[in-house]
């Protein structure tokens, strides 16, 4: 039994400052806290100074007091049970079960922190995966061992399409081994409710691993939220060849849990208050997707963000942005529009999606065809833009044919029912068929010899 | 290499920064290893016999109590054969060999020398025994890839007692020196201080362009050799695309790619397809003239810190031997926040943004060691290292204090801006707000190697762009039939400029490359017609017939014409003055 310590000098938020400390207590190290009342917390050590060592609680602060709280260093990280009858069960924040459901027997414990992915170890994403959704397909195309977040804003539906991508990715010819894991960081119980009673309609529950810390859970607990959903993603993926979708919601909310510890620490703050490490931190998140060279499995992440005041440039997306390989922004207008998904399509952006569409991938005619529909939407939303300001009288006939197309192409092409799948075929056809309303000569970006082939058949 | 006599012992443990007490005879900057993990850190501050570590490996199981070796030497790189088509993290360790030994992910206290120590080169020497030799002399050389011929130099003055020809190891002597006192052997392996510049003759004026193949850059904002630059760009502008095109096409012979605090994918991008890439100079791979540095975000951040150092410091040894060598570094912002963590650590008072009040002096400093030099040495030999910087400013906004720093010491300046990215108008350089401080100098050169007309011709295209803002503002509030035929005229060419010159497909077989002769034949095609529509219509040319031209489709597909067969380009030519003139005749 290890030492237990009566020495708590001071509890500030969620920091703990323990004294006197004798016995070689490590960074990073567990915590216990046993409370008075035989309740316990955890937490970790995020300094030591000689004999004074700094607490990081994971759980609330409540009812701890000075005297009689005792703390016990368990002497390793912070790390996860794994096993693979992980899967259809639900956690809360810190990986402990509250389905009812008996404690998982672990094949081995994993430390939540990982370890980073050597560069040369990692294979490039190039597997194209079908959601069933146009707009993400056709346009901003996901592909395998990818991170592409959600940037949504309050009251959008970013959990439905979450859940919509959920149920419906899969890759192309493909029967393969594959899971969900969702890590849910300070979201509502509806959110949350919306998730589970979705996997179960779908039975994609037992393929699903669920990770829940709620909105009136700690706060702090959402700082290991993700680290587990992502351990235990990586355990699926790379010691059981499975292909792991991983959907972490809201990010903001964890970025605010790492700005109350960093705010708690008195540390210089950065732009928003937020901490300086916090694009360090995030990439310690972000990047732990992607695939390995010889290994079967692939981790794709799907983090879901709200942009506070809808604003791109707040630092949580802005830094998120720039760690992930692209992002689908969702667009106000377009959901008061009853437009469903509401993807913003002209700066959403998927960065991989060169390498994962074309010939044997999705279609010889996609790329082609994507950067068309993309510049003939530009136009068609430019010129709505100037119909505004000059009237639509002072448009040319070819710009009222883009503002026709612009219509069409957000009721047609990115609207789509919330259980409608569309086959990448669908897709491709329906942009061609969109296609047929502009003239010829205005489809610059598409090789001839496919506007024969494939508009010509639109035309039959 | 470790002298465990000079031992110390941790007394404190935040993050990535370490205290230690007991350290006498510690000097700033020094190397230590830390507890029995021998984790690396550098030595950053000294307070009596307490000294600050920063560790270039992840901390967690740290504890007081725990020993540091002091190494006694300064963070160093190793230099000599093999570095090119190596792929390092931050401190100069070889991932792929780091993958063989521990696996996919990186672990701790990974103590693998940066060169291979077995594989065997072979030497030609190219001094004799007896001949009197100065510090940089070039004593041999080892051909390293088909394209590196990678030249030994010499470190100190001296008299050669002893040469030999033959396949050695990095470490087994080559040549025995006599210098004032005593004989030295000399081996290929060199190690340098990664903070400190590496020593030559003198700083010469960068005259000749560095060729990128780029149009926007060799045209209107081009770099020199020896140059700096900065990329400035939100995310999604296009930053690492535009680096990667850049370090593909770029005229230099030896690249250094630096991947600081950035995604993992993307490094793996470059690794899959330099190896695959032909240079189109010497049709040899891309990969045999690259040395890649690889820190990700999710690699320690201290070791980020010195990533930027590393990469300049081989850069410079490159530079040494007499070779055009460009630096890339993407992005200085991940390596400005890894300072600013550390400050932040150490408790010193912050200034702007939080970032350490040294900010500006370490960025010019950076900077300042790229230059087109005269080499140490004998020979006269030049070399030059140009620095491309990356900087990924919050929000894209400019006024971030790194962009404003780095500003201050860079000399072009190219401004990525989202709006035009969203256009699909790749490179999303803004064309009206970026700069080349470099167009003086190297005037002289365009007038030689290209064309008399260049300058001029450059300058018409620009002055149209200009105009063409400033007739947009207009045609905004009173509508484009306002404007006189001249000016929709300007509007019309300034199109073509923007899409037909300035737009350029980085992933296009032929498109991706330009080359200057290229670039001045298309630049041409498109002045020459704006020269002569304007004098058509003067005629009384209507302008709708003017803009109705079959020769307006063949200037937009010139930039697909390949380098191979530059000779259609007089064939436009002739069609734009021939249909340009058949208007005359039925309108006139």
């Amino acid at each position: 039994m290890a030492k237990e310590y009566l020495t708590i000098k001071e509890v500030v938020g969620p920091l703990v400052l323990v004294d006197e400390i004798t016995e070689g207590v490590k960074y990073d190290e567990l915590v216990e806290l046993r409370l008075p009342n035989g309740e316990t917390r955890r937490g970790k050590v995020l300094e030591i100074d000689r004999e004074l060592v700094l607490v990081q609680l994971f759980e609330s602060s409540t009812g701890i007091n000075i005297y009689d709280s005792r703390v016990r260093f368990l002497g390793k990280g912070i790390d996860l049970a794994v096993s693979q009858d992980l899967l259809g069960r639900v956690f809360d924040g810190l990986g402990k079960p509250i389905d009812g459901g008996p404690r998982v027997l672990p094949e081995k414990r994993m430390d939540i922190n990982g370890a980073p992915i050597n560069p040369y170890a990692r294979d490039y994403p190039s597997e194209f995966i079908q959601t069933g959704i146009s707009v993400i397909d056709g346009l901003n195309t996901l592909v395998r061992g990818q991170k592409l977040p959600i940037f949504s804003g309050a009251g959008l539906p970013h959990p439905q399409i979450a859940a919509q991508v959920a149920r419906q990715a899969r890759v192309l010819g493909k029967e393969e081994e594959f899971a969900v894991v969702f890590g849910a960081m300070g979201i509502t119980f509806e959110e949350s409710d919306y998730f589970i009673s979705d996997f179960r309609r779908t039975g994609a529950i037992d393929r699903a691993i669920l990770f829940i810390n709620l909105a009136d859970d700690p706060t702090i607990e959402r700082l290991a939220t993700p680290r587990m959903a992502l351990t235990a993603a990586e355990f699926l993926a790379f010691d059981h060849g499975m292909h792991v979708l991983v959907i972490l919601s809201d990010m903001t909310n964890y970025c605010e849990a790492l700005r109350e510890v960093s705010a708690a620490r008195k540390e210089v703050p950065g732009r928003r208050g937020y901490p300086g490490y916090m694009y360090t931190d995030l990439a310690s998140i972000y990047e732990r997707a992607g695939r390995i060279k010889g290994k079967k499995g692939s981790i794709t992440l799907m983090p879901i963000l709200t942009m506070p005041e809808d604003d791109k440039t707040h630092p949580i997306p802005d830094l998120t942005g720039y760690i992930t390989e692209g992002q689908i922004i969702l667009n106000r207008q377009l959901h008061k529009k009853g437009i469903y998904p509401p993807i913003d399509v002209l700066p959403s952006l998927s960065r991989l999606k060169d390498k994962g569409i074309g010939k044997d991938k999705t279609r010889e005619d996609h790329s082609d065809l994507f950067n068309q529909l993309f510049a003939a939407y530009a136009r068609g939303k430019e010129t709505q833009e100037l119909a505004v300001i000059l009237g639509e009288a002072a448009l040319s006939d070819a710009d009222r044919l883009f503002f026709a197309f612009a219509d069409r192409f957000e009721a047609e092409y990115i609207c789509q029912n919330e259980n409608e799948e569309r086959s990448i075929e669908e897709t491709l056809d329906l942009g061609w068929k969109l296609l047929r309303m502009l003239p010829k000569a205005e489809l610059k970006r598409v090789r001839q010899a496919y506007i024969e082939k494939y508009l010509k058949a639109q035309e039959k | 290499m470790e002298d465990n006599a000079k031992q110390g012992v941790i007394t404190k443990v935040s993050g990535p920064l370490i205290i230690a007490s007991g350290m006498q005879g510690a000097r700033m900057y020094d190397v230590v290893r830390v507890s029995e993990k021998r984790l690396v850190g550098e030595i950053i501050e000294l307070r009596g016999d307490n000294v600050s570590v920063q560790v270039y490996e992840e901390t967690a199981g740290l504890g007081p109590g725990e020993p540091v070796f002091n190494t006694g030497r300064p963070l160093s790189v190793e230099l000599g054969p093999g570095l090119i088509q190596s792929i390092y993290d931050g401190i100069q360790r070889p991932l792929d060999i780091i993958r063989e030994k521990t696996g996919d992910h990186i672990t701790r206290g990974i103590d693998i020398p940066a060169l291979d120590r077995k594989k065997k080169w072979g030497f030609i020497p190219l001094v004799k025994v007896g001949d009197v030799i100065s510090a940089g002399d070039i004593l041999g050389e080892v051909q390293e890839t088909p394209v590196i011929n990678h030249r030994i130099l010499a470190q100190r003055s001296g008299v050669i007692e002893d040469i030999k020809e033959g396949e050695f190891t990095i470490t087994e002597t080559i040549a025995v020196v006599r210098t004032d006192s005593k004989a030295e052997e000399i081996q290929m392996l060199q190690h340098w201080p990664v903070r400190k510049e590496r020593p030559y003759h003198k700083k010469l004026s960068p005259n000749i362009p560095l060729i990128t193949g780029q149009r926007i850059v060799d045209t209107f904002f081009p770099i020199a050799r020896g140059g700096t630059s900065c990329i400035p760009g939100p995310f999604g502008s296009g930053k690492t695309v535009f680096q990667h095109a850049l370090s593909k096409w770029c005229d230099a012979q030896v690249i250094i790619y630096c991947g600081c605090g950035e995604r993992g994918n993307e490094m793996t991008d470059v690794l899959m397809e330099f190896p695959e890439l032909d240079d189109p100079r010497t049709g040899e791979k891309l990969i045999k003239r690259t040395v890649l540095i690889a820190n990700t975000s999710d690699m320690p951040v201290a070791a980020r810190e010195a990533s930027v150092y590393t990469a300049i410091t081989i850069a410079e040894y490159f530079r040494d031997m007499g070779y055009i060598v460009s630096l890339m570094a993407d992005s200085t912002s991940r390596w400005a926040e890894a300072m600013r963590e550390m400050s932040g650590r150490l408790e010193e008072m912050p200034g702007e943004e939080g970032y350490p009040a040294y900010l500006p002096t370490r960025i010019a400093k950076f900077y300042e060691r790229a230059g087109k030099v005269a080499c140490l040495g004998s020979d006269n030999r030049e070399g030059s290292l140009s620095v491309i910087g990356a900087i990924s400013p919050p929000g894209g906004d400019l006024s971030d204090p790194v962009v404003q720093a780095t500003l201050k010491v860079v000399q072009v300046f190219w401004s990525l801006e989202d709006r035009l990215a969203y256009e699909r108008h790749f490179p999303a350089i803004n064309w009206l707000t970026s700069y080349s401080l470099y167009i003086d100098n190297l005037k002289d050169y365009f007038k030689e190697a290209i064309g008399k007309d260049w300058t001029l011709m450059q300058q018409e295209a620009m002055t149209i762009l200009q105009k063409e803002s400033e007739l947009k503002e207009i045609a905004r509030l009173v509508g484009i039939d306002a404007l006189s035929i001249p000016d929709r005229l300007i509007l019309e060419t300034a199109k073509s400029i923007r899409e037909d010159f300035l737009h350029q497909n980085a992933f296009h077989e032929i498109d991706g490359y330009t080359s200057f002769a290229k670039q001045y034949k298309m630049l041409k095609l498109i002045i020459e017609f704006h020269h002569e529509r304007g004098k058509a219509i003067e005629r009384g040319i209507s302008f709708d017939a003017l803009t109705s031209l079959k020769v307006e489709e063949e200037i937009a597909r010139a930039k697909y014409i390949p380098e191979k067969r530059l000779g259609d380009f007089d064939k436009i030519e002739a069609n734009l003055v021939a249909q340009v003139k058949s208007l005359r005749r039925k309108d006139g």
